[in-house]
């Protein structure tokens, strides 16, 4: 059964005035216990608004939002309890921090969640240890780290309500390239750990080539294409001309075979291109 | 929900409440604040009320939208008209139950007090329904340089006051952002008590406050990046200038204040 299922979804905004804009126009979707899944689109294709769908933020104009098949809607009431098993990382979530110390903020989700004493310790340290923040981080207030250092106690702070499903708008957004890099190996880690499903949103295809194992297209509020990376990626024209992008090895691929040589456009990886440019040359051909 | 806020909401526009210039809205809402206060008669309100219903309508601006202003006074508005209905002393006593008292000047005053509130708050935000706030604090700070004079720092509070209105909707969004952001850590603002809630608000202003500091803070940069140094031999890209209609509206406007005064003094 998918973990989260996303049934003829539409949102308008303004619906009934005559800014009526529809934001997500039926999308539908499935997404399976331990998947890790990318959503790419142009902005304004309406993945912001799709993401806080899943975790009750936005009420569907219709359609339904399925967790474990239960429509996250059935009892309006106990909301809340689909915000802990769903964790939504914001754009640029570190804008949220508000508390004395990064233990403290830390520990505002899981508190929500009613965890106390021992427990509630329990799932901060873990959540810091997961995001590589040392014990000394924990009783800094929060203001005085570094933007990556803020931007990991945020992640944290969702890691620790231990979601089923985490979904994360651009988690690495305005990081210099080693941020990057440590953040996306911070969610990797809990994706393995905790045999958690995620669901990336990024701008980066080569972010999303490296991590996701199945990719979602949207342009303007529908679904464009759906696949593996290396299904997705093989139609790299179809999405340039949506204005996306494409990973930087595929564009080489991309362009290699247009000067003729016949090399599969689904590499997204330079070790796929590698072997096969190395499989070429094994073939006796120049190149 | 947060984005119904309507204060000073300008609605754009090309009638000629639209096209008179702001000084001259703002010396007219002065004239019509004034007047408001010496009315003493049913005959007077009922004029004024009239100038009212006479500029609503060349402005085009919805009776509606005005109405709709309204809203967050309401409860003065209510209140006052309880005070003043029960609590004036007076002949005529109509009607009486230990310290409450109707009497017929009591009616009058709640009556005039409520028309006066509903009157004096349409008319001004018919003003700022018309002017767009640029404009508006342009306007105010001709009007006030005389008192440059005196060393108030005029283009400095007229600064402070267009800074204040452009950012009202950038924090609204950013409020409703940081909002979601907890409500996804399981904040919850709408359950327990007045204490319980006002503690929920924590997670949201502290954030704010900082995004608003720090905000604050670029625009300081952005503004010395482009050499901006205080309204010392700065010049308007909108030159402001009075026109015909504008002398016309003034005229009009002072014609209608005199007529009120008078209908004070002969006591109709």
């Amino acid at each position: 059964m998918p973990i989260l299922e996303i049934k003829n979804l539409i949102h308008t905004y303004g619906a009934g005035t005559p800014f009526r804009r529809s934001a997500v126009e039926n999308v539908s979707f499935a997404v399976e216990p331990g998947e890790f899944l990318g959503v790419i689109g142009h902005t304004g294709s309406g993945k912001s608004t799709l993401i806080q769908h899943m975790n009750g933020l936005l009420k569907p104009t219709s359609g339904q939002i399925l967790l474990e098949g239960k429509d996250i809607w059935a009892e309006p009431k106990n909301i809340r309890t689909v915000r802990f098993q769903v964790g939504l990382v914001f754009q640029y979530p570190e804008y949220q921090l508000f508390e004395e110390t990064v233990y403290k903020d830390i520990s505002f989700g899981p508190r929500n969640q009613g965890k106390t004493g021992e427990e509630l310790d329990h799932a901060v340290r873990e959540a810091a240890r997961l995001v590589g923040l040392r014990d000394e981080h924990l009783d800094k207030s929060p203001f005085e780290l570094s933007g990556g250092q803020k931007r990991r106690v945020a992640l944290a702070g969702v890691l620790a309500m231990e979601p089923k499903v985490l979904v994360l708008d651009e988690p690495t957004a305005g990081l210099d390239p080693a941020g990057r890099e440590n953040l996306m190996a911070n969610i990797r880690e809990y994706h393995r750990h905790k045999r958690a499903t995620i669901i990336l949103v990024s701008h980066s295809m080569d972010e999303i080539a490296q991590n996701v194992d199945r990719i979602l297209v949207l342009k303007s509020a529908h679904i464009l294409m759906s696949g593996t990376p290396a299904e997705v990626f093989a139609r790299g024209p179809e999405l340039l001309a949506a204005g996306l992008d494409v990973p930087q090895i595929t564009r080489v691929a991309m362009a290699l075979r247009d000067r003729g040589l016949p090399i599969d456009p689904a590499v997204y990886t330079v070790e796929a291109l590698e072997r096969q440019l190395l499989a070429l040359k094994g073939g006796g051909r120049s190149c | 929900m947060l984005k119904d806020i309507t204060l000073g909401q300008y609605f754009p526009g090309n009638t000629p409440a639209h096209k008179l210039d702001p000084r001259t809205k703002i010396l007219l809402v002065v004239l019509y604040i004034t007047a408001l206060f010496t009315a003493k008669s049913f005959l007077a309100y009922g004029l004024m009320a009239l100038v009212l219903a006479v500029c609503v309508r060349v402005s085009k601006v919805g009776l509606k939208a005005l109405v709709k202003g309204l809203k967050p006074v309401l409860f003065i508005i209510v209140f006052t008209g309880i005070l003043n209905l029960f609590f004036t002393p007076g002949e005529g006593v109509l009607w009486a139950w230990g310290p409450l008292h109707i009497t017929t000047s009591g009616l009058r005053n709640a009556a005039f007090m409520v028309l006066r509130i509903m009157l004096l708050i349409m008319g001004t935000f018919l003003m700022t329904y018309t002017t767009s706030p640029i404009s508006l604090t342009d306007g105010l700070e001709r009007l006030l340089s005389g008192l440059k004079r005196f060393h108030v720092p005029v283009h400095e509070l007229t600064m402070i006051m267009s800074i204040a209105l452009r950012f009202i909707p950038t924090l609204i969004e950013e409020t409703d952002k940081i909002m979601s952001a907890q409500k996804a850590r399981g904040a919850d603002f709408e359950s327990g008590n007045l204490m319980e809630k006002a503690k929920a608000l924590v997670p949201i202003l502290v954030p704010l406050f900082i995004s608003a500091f720090r905000r604050a803070d670029e625009l300081a940069t952005a503004m010395e990046c482009r050499c901006y140094h205080g309204g010392e031999g700065r010049t308007k890209l909108h030159v402001l200038k009075y026109e015909r209609r504008d002398y016309t509206a003034l005229t009009l406007g002072v014609l209608i204040l005199a007529g009120v005064i008078a209908m004070r003094a002969v006591g109709l």
